[in-house]
């Protein structure tokens, strides 16, 4: 019941919000009200319409057009994530093993981490041209803080009574590794997996605004460059749907690889 | 101390017999600032093979830094640990230790954690599990092996962690105040369900608690230590109560009101001594 409450809600706030944005650009305000001239409250050249938005919408996706473009912005986006998420996990860990070299890098990694990536996104284009790798670049530098920022957290707050416990049960470095750190450093790594997936999406998407021929993002610039705000529109609701659906798996993922963890409602 | 001193352990010396002896331990660590702060100073235990030893003091007097020298994750300022009658150097392989807090692994069920001590060493998967089952069952948690720790009570919890300390059979048992967080029922369940085991394999036990009750309910001898810092043995006190004992209904003896009131006598100086120091300003 109040499950379907809240599903209620959530499916009237979009329905306000579309029925503002139709009114407002189909429905003209008649002259002498507010100005000499009858106008529209939201003009549709700069908001266009919602039907003419999902009539887009449906095209794209009816003709087949958007697909290569969505394909290709998963392979960038998943190829961000799997190369940004193993270095992430490589490096934390063995920056948290390792003190000295961690504290020598230190201010590297701080400078490196406060960089904005958008300034490195025409230089990876230079490096390595205007297909999907210089994309997939700049999606890794992002996943990678994310990653390598939670993992070195993980191995470093092991509780020490666990790891005491662990040692005294006989564990060697090896099986520490294995049966101590890993595990605890997962468990970071996938309470930032949402951050991180965005954040591939996100490195993938802007380097493809800033220079590419293929892509959600190249889409959508493509539109800017000629007013098609309609164009615009339908590639932030493609882009948006999408980012759920990616979502979506990411929770479901976290579920099955963290049963072990208390949940806040307690399935005990 | 009586005749409880323990001579020094140097070549030729040894005594089997003696699963542990502290000699001379003093235990100091260094704060940030540089400041020293001696735990445990002067302090000779030792504890034979098969016997139950009961480390009781007030809060704060050092008695879990003696189990961890012991156990090897502490290595003392000055003093000598023998295990069997060889020093002790890097961790004590022979022990099994019960922590006061949370060590499970979090992310390991039930049987998984039991069985982990055996598939460390080498022992066959199939085989650590099924005897991690065995285990469970002794402390009465079949029914719980696919249970992950945050699903199980913390009654539970420490049975889990004692299955996972004595799967390995140590030859000797350090245990920090391990019931110390549960009601005073789980406390007693857990009491005689530890005796049980006990009984059925004799290990040395080192038992640290800080009540003095169930000090004298489950152990063979009782230590009394004074209130830190740098606390010392002030005192110990043999435990004659037949086994094998009920904790609950021995506490009725009058054998065991004369013991306690005697230790108590002893023992309520200090805890008044330590409540002092731990009021004064630093």
């Amino acid at each position: 019941m109040k499950r379907a409450r809240l599903l209620f809600l959530q499916v009237l706030v979009a329905v306000v919000l579309i029925a503002v944005w139709h009114f407002g650009s189909t429905v003209k305000v008649p002259a002498g009200i507010v100005s000499q001239k009858a106008f529209y409250p939201l003009d549709p050249f700069f908001f266009s319409t919602p039907l003419a938005v999902f009539q887009r919408t449906w095209r794209d996706f009816y003709t087949g057009v958007i697909w290569y473009h969505l394909g290709i912005t998963l392979l960038e986006t998943a190829l961000a994530f799997v190369i940004g998420a193993a270095g992430g996990v490589l490096v934390g860990f063995w920056f948290a093993r390792k003190q000295m070299l961690a504290a020598v890098f230190d201010p590297y990694v701080k400078m490196a981490n406060a960089l904005p990536r958008v300034v490195l996104a025409p230089i990876f284009a230079l490096w390595l041209g205007l297909g999907i790798w210089s994309k997939v670049a700049l999606g890794v530098t992002l996943v990678f803080f994310i990653v390598f920022f939670n993992v070195y957290q993980g191995v470093k707050e092991v509780s020490p009574t666990v790891l005491a416990n662990a040692r005294m049960l006989g564990m060697s470095e090896r099986h520490l590794m294995r049966h101590v750190y890993w595990p605890s450093a997962l468990t970071w790594m996938f309470s930032s997996l949402h951050t991180a997936v965005g954040f591939a999406l996100v490195g993938a998407v802007v380097g493809e605004y800033l220079g590419s021929a293929a892509g959600l993002g190249y889409r959508i610039h493509q539109a800017e460059g000629v007013f098609d705000v309609t164009g615009v529109f339908s590639g932030m609701l493609v882009l948006a749907v999408f980012v759920i659906l990616i979502d979506a798996v990411v929770t479901a993922v976290e579920n099955r690889l963290t049963v072990w963890r208390p949940t806040a409602a307690g399935q005990s | 101390m009586g005749g409880a001193s323990v001579a020094p352990l140097h070549a030729g010396e040894a005594r089997h017999s003696r699963a542990v002896a502290l000699s001379g331990i003093r235990i100091t660590f260094t704060g940030r600032g540089g400041e020293q702060f001696t735990a445990v100073e002067g302090v000779d235990l030792h504890v034979a093979d098969g016997e139950f030893v009961a480390i009781v003091g007030p809060t704060g007097c050092g008695k879990s830094t003696l189990l961890n020298a012991t156990a090897g994750l502490l290595v003392p300022s000055a003093g000598t640990v023998a295990i069997f009658g060889e020093p002790l150097s890097g961790l004590n392989r022979r022990a099994g230790y019960l922590f006061q807090a949370e060590a499970l692994f979090p992310w390991k069920s039930a049987v998984d954690n039991v069985a982990i001590g055996l598939e460390v060493a080498g022992t066959d998967p199939g085989e650590a599990r099924a005897r991690a089952r065995d285990w469970l069952g002794r402390v009465g948690l079949s029914a719980f092996a696919e249970r992950y720790p945050h699903q199980l009570s913390g009654g539970q919890r420490k049975r889990v962690g004692l299955a996972q300390v004595l799967i390995r059979d140590p030859k000797i048992l350090l245990m920090d105040e391990p019931f110390g967080p549960l009601d005073a029922q789980t406390r007693q369940i857990m009491g005689n369900m530890l005796l049980d085991l006990w009984n059925a394999e004799r290990k040395a036990v080192m038992f640290v608690t800080h009540d003095l009750e169930e000090a004298i309910a489950l152990a063979d001898r009782v230590v009394i230590m004074g209130a830190g810092p740098a606390s010392r043995i002030i005192g110990e006190w043999r435990i004659g109560l037949p086994r094998p004992r009920d904790i609950s209904e021995i506490r009725m003896e009058p054998a065991f009101h004369a013991l306690h009131r005697e230790i108590w006598s002893a023992l309520r100086d200090e805890v008044v001594k330590g409540y002092r120091q731990a009021e004064e300003p630093a």
